[in-house]
């Protein structure tokens, strides 16, 4: 009788992948595992300096949700070391999940300024923007803004933001609610709203090119876009939007701008501590956090040491002092009030 | 979960329960009954364990999401899917007639060349879409250079990242489901039939109308159904689009509101939603059986209509245009990035990128298809209503957003592997670790679940076509029921085999969201690094890996579409 080929083969097929696919056990000496919502283009460069100079591999798994939730899953037996992401509001909802664990070195320790890590030694930040007002060079005279200016109606028809409901802006508006209460930060979030010139959408580059076309005056963005958006040399059309704006710092009443930072954590049951404890330091060295400021055009965390010279050009960063994690807190009550608002429906509704 | 499973009564029985009568006693099979049984569980695993996440929550995202969230998102979400079912509906059944019907500049170009959109991932097609009818784009770009407008302010152009333009791009890339399966009922029956009318004193259109759609309702009511799913669980073009769905509300409440309960919640309530979709097919194909009969041996095709010279060049260009929306945009938008950037198709990253797509697809397609062949064998030979309804509701699982879907799989698959090891250290003191939470194979199985619905599809199609007696003859000849299956109807099921490997292939290569989630390290798909590039806020740089995308999708689409074009009794 002839040998029933097809499901044969299948089998066949099934076994070999079940056997080919089985995870790589990533617990090897001289190894850290990195979960990341940081794109791997973005913390390479600084993850190959740090291989070059320990001899430590670095394993990276590029995450863009449930991050957290795979941690928490894979529990006692998951191969993550290190956490790493934008955003405050993420890096307390890793410690609040308890995927974390708490780091006293006194190198890291020494390298960041408090302001900018978990008091309980959590999370730590390594790089910092602002939320600042990106403006029309033809038409926008302004020099000077304040947040709260932003819901004046003089501005009607005249501004583009992404989506309410990004991280960005929740951090934005959790702040407003930290600053002025909950009932003062609908009411400006009404005003902006009213003067939206368009449905919120795209991305931050994506409000740079509608100030290029015309379409409104004045934008939220972060500020290492103007400086990717002016030096990008595959897109020539970048280069108009980049510098078709000036940056704006808008302030709160304490002269602050608002900041986020991207940060990295210690995770809970992390296999390869030792080593993830070493990347840790370098990351927050001098020398990663030159590389951050020179090819991400972020803000480097550590006192005294210069952004690149695009970023420089827009003026001086006055971080608000707001304690990051007072304005995470906040991120739920914002997140309910953009669709309370309607803010994503944009101006007409 | 009983909610859940209650539901499943309102789904039709794909087999009428059998009366036995008197001597005639039909075995019930209860090996291949419990095997059936066992491996829906294993398919509905997802569906489960977020079901067990939805009842965790305690019910207090409901206000706000009552008062702010789901009105707007469900009478979205409704709108959406009403327009592109209507889109992709019109478009399939007027190309798919046309190609069929009518001789025409092209058409046999062109007959292929309408499938070729199955290839765009839909978030790849809203991107280029907004860039093309963008301000600075190459249509606005035109108007503006031949009407001499300068500003944005002194003319009007419709806006893209809109509901109506979301409905566009989808309808755009989703609307070949229904051009494939209502093209195989014109080839292989409607033009009989539609002959005997027309022998009868009908006129064309009358012949249309009264003959030839009531004969495709049934293919065009599951390639329309198939689009309806595919739009619910989109994510990635709504998201771009700036259309807020109820897909958008599940991220938004799990992601921005950290409750992941509420996420999953509005997920199952959105099934509720797909159930209507599937009742809605099958009563749509109540009393239509499809009866191959002798219609398809008949070797003599009637000649098509030769359309006039004025006619002619006109049926191209609209037959076409679908085409060049679907297909014709996104590759000229990729097209431009990828040509800036030729050195990246020689980079290792996206040879891995390749390799690991094309594992991943190939296994996800023998794996599915070999599931989907024997639930359905399973179903006809214990004619279990039990069976039956099980079958069916495994196959929902296509319609949940990739995420949400990978998120119940992650779940079941982490406390598999934790328990199996904390098992293992307890009673013989070694850990066996992680087994299947990070791996290839998880995203394989993934996949599998998610498409299990397509494969099944394409095969039922299949196996409504052949006459149910078929295997039995074998069976009373003394072949066993797995024998008289390989037998008999293996081969007769190829073509349907082969559409249902297609569609399950292409659908994995554009897979995004579930990959992402369960990956293993250094796993980057074809879809994992073009998403990795556009969340930075720069798509162009993915825009290699997109382009071969494209192609990669291509060449079975391709090969699907000369399959169908050759073998007019090819299912679906």
């Amino acid at each position: 009788m002839k040998l029933p080929t097809f499901p044969l083969k299948a089998a066949c097929l099934a076994a070999l992948a079940a056997t080919a696919m089985l995870p790589v056990q990533a617990m090897a000496d001289g190894v850290v595992n990195i979960y990341t919502y940081r794109q791997p283009e973005l913390i390479q460069p600084v993850l190959d300096a740090f291989t070059a100079e320990t001899g430590i591999d670095t394993q990276v798994l590029f995450l863009d949700k449930g991050l957290e939730e795979r941690i928490a899953a894979e529990g006692q037996n998951s191969p993550a070391d290190l956490i790493m992401t934008v955003d405050i509001a993420r890096l307390t909802a890793a410690k609040e999940k308890g995927i974390t664990q708490a780091l006293d070195d006194a190198i890291v320790n020494g390298n960041l300024p408090a302001e900018y890590r978990d008091p309980e030694g959590h999370w730590f930040g390594l790089t910092k923007r602002g939320r600042v007002v990106y403006a029309s060079k033809d038409r926008v005279t302004d020099t000077a803004l304040s947040y709260a200016d932003l819901a004046d109606p003089k501005w009607k028809g005249r501004i583009c933001v992404r989506s309410g409901q990004h991280d960005y802006n929740l951090a934005l508006f959790s702040a407003m609610i930290e600053h002025w209460g909950a009932e003062k930060a609908e009411e400006w979030m009404t005003g902006f709203k009213a003067n939206l010139a368009r449905k919120p959408d795209g991305n931050d580059r994506g409000q740079a090119s509608a100030i290029y076309a015309g379409e409104c005056d004045i934008a939220l963005g972060n500020t290492y876009y103007v400086g990717l958006m002016r030096t990008n040399e595959k897109e020539p059309a970048e280069k108009d939007w980049g510098n078709a704006i000036n940056v704006i710092f808008p302030t709160f009443e304490n002269g602050g701008t608002h900041v986020n930072i991207s940060g990295a954590a210690l995770a809970k049951h992390s296999p390869n501590r030792d080593n993830a404890v070493k990347l840790l330091e370098f990351l927050s060295s001098h020398e990663a956090q030159q590389i951050y400021a020179e090819k991400n055009f972020e803000y480097p965390v550590e006192p005294g040491l210069e952004p690149s010279e695009i970023v420089k050009s827009f003026g001086k960063l006055n971080a608000d002092t707001l304690p990051l994690a007072d304005i995470a807190k906040h991120r739920k009550a914002a997140s309910e009030m953009v669709d309370r608002v309607g803010l994503n429906d944009g101006p007409s509704s | 979960m009983a909610g859940l499973l209650g539901t499943s009564e309102i789904l039709p029985q794909g087999t009428p329960p059998v009366v036995a009568s008197g001597a005639v006693k039909r075995p019930s099979h209860p090996w291949l009954r419990a095997l059936a049984l066992g491996v829906c569980a294993v398919v509905l695993l997802p569906i489960v364990s977020l079901a067990y996440v939805a009842l965790s929550g305690s019910g207090e995202d409901w206000p706000h999401l009552f008062r702010n969230v789901l009105p707007g998102a469900s009478a979205t979400t409704l709108y959406l899917l009403a327009m592109v079912a209507a889109a992709t509906a019109v478009t399939g059944v007027a190309t798919a007639w046309m190609v069929v019907a009518y001789e025409f500049p092209l058409r046999r170009t062109l007959a292929w060349a309408l499938v070729l959109p199955l290839a765009v991932p839909s978030y790849l097609a809203a991107y280029a879409f907004g860039e093309f009818f963008h301000f600075t784009g190459p249509v606005q770009g035109a108007l503006r250079a031949v009407f001499g407008f300068e500003s944005f302010r002194d003319y009007w152009f419709p806006d893209i990242r809109t509901t109506p333009g979301c409905a566009f791009v989808l309808s755009s890339v989703l609307y070949p489901y229904v051009y494939l399966t209502t093209r195989i009922v014109f080839l292989m029956q409607g033009r009989n039939i539609a002959d005997v009318a027309r022998t009868l004193g009908a006129r064309p259109a009358k012949v249309f109308w009264r003959v030839l759609l009531p004969v495709a309702r049934p293919a065009i009511l599951a390639g329309v159904a198939l689009v309806m799913m595919e739009t619910i669980n989109d994510i990635g073009a709504a998201e771009y689009l700036g259309v807020h769905t109820l897909t958008f509300a599940v991220y938004t409440t799990w992601l921005n509101r950290g409750s992941l309960e509420g996420g999953a919640q509005i997920a199952l309530l959105m099934l509720v939603l797909v159930f209507l979709i599937l009742f809605a097919e099958q009563w749509g194909r109540r009393r239509q059986r499809f009866h191959t009969g002798r219609a398809t041996h008949m070797k003599v095709y009637p000649p098509r209509v030769r359309l006039s010279r004025t006619a002619g060049p006109l049926a191209t260009l609209g037959v076409s245009l679908p085409v060049l929306c679907g297909f014709g945009i996104p590759i000229s938008v990729f097209g431009q990035y990828a040509w800036r950037r030729m050195d990246q198709f020689w980079s290792p990253g996206l040879a891995d990128a390749f390799f690991n797509s094309l594992m991943t697809a190939t296994f996800t397609a023998a794996l599915t298809v070999v599931l989907a062949l024997f639930l359905l064998n399973a179903v006809r030979l214990t004619r279990s209503q039990g069976v039956t309804a099980t079958v069916r509701l495994a196959s929902v699982g296509y319609a949940l957003p990739g995420g949400i879907l990978g998120l119940g799989l992650l779940f079941a698959l982490a406390r598999f592997d934790n328990t199996l090891d904390s098992f293992a250290r307890d009673y013989f003191g070694f850990s066996t670790g992680l087994l299947l939470t990070g791996s290839a194979a998880a995203v394989v199985m993934a996949c599998s679940i998610r498409f299990l619905a397509l494969a099944e599809g394409a095969i039922r199609s299949g196996l409504e076509k052949l006459p149910g007696h078929l295997d039995e003859a074998a069976r009373s000849l003394g072949k066993t029921p797995a024998e008289s299956a390989r037998v008999v109807l293996l081969p007769l099921l190829k073509p349907a085999i082969f559409t249902a490997s297609v569609l399950v292939f292409v659908d994995t290569i554009k897979e995004l969201s579930a990959t992402i989630l369960l990956r293993p390290f250094g796993f980057t798909t074809l879809a994992t690094y073009v998403y990795e590039n556009a969340s930075r806020g720069v798509p162009q740089d993915g825009a290699a890996a997109a382009i071969v995308i494209i192609l990669t999708a291509l060449i079975p689409v391709l090969l699907l579409s000369g399959a169908l074009a050759r073998d007019r009794e090819a299912s679906l």
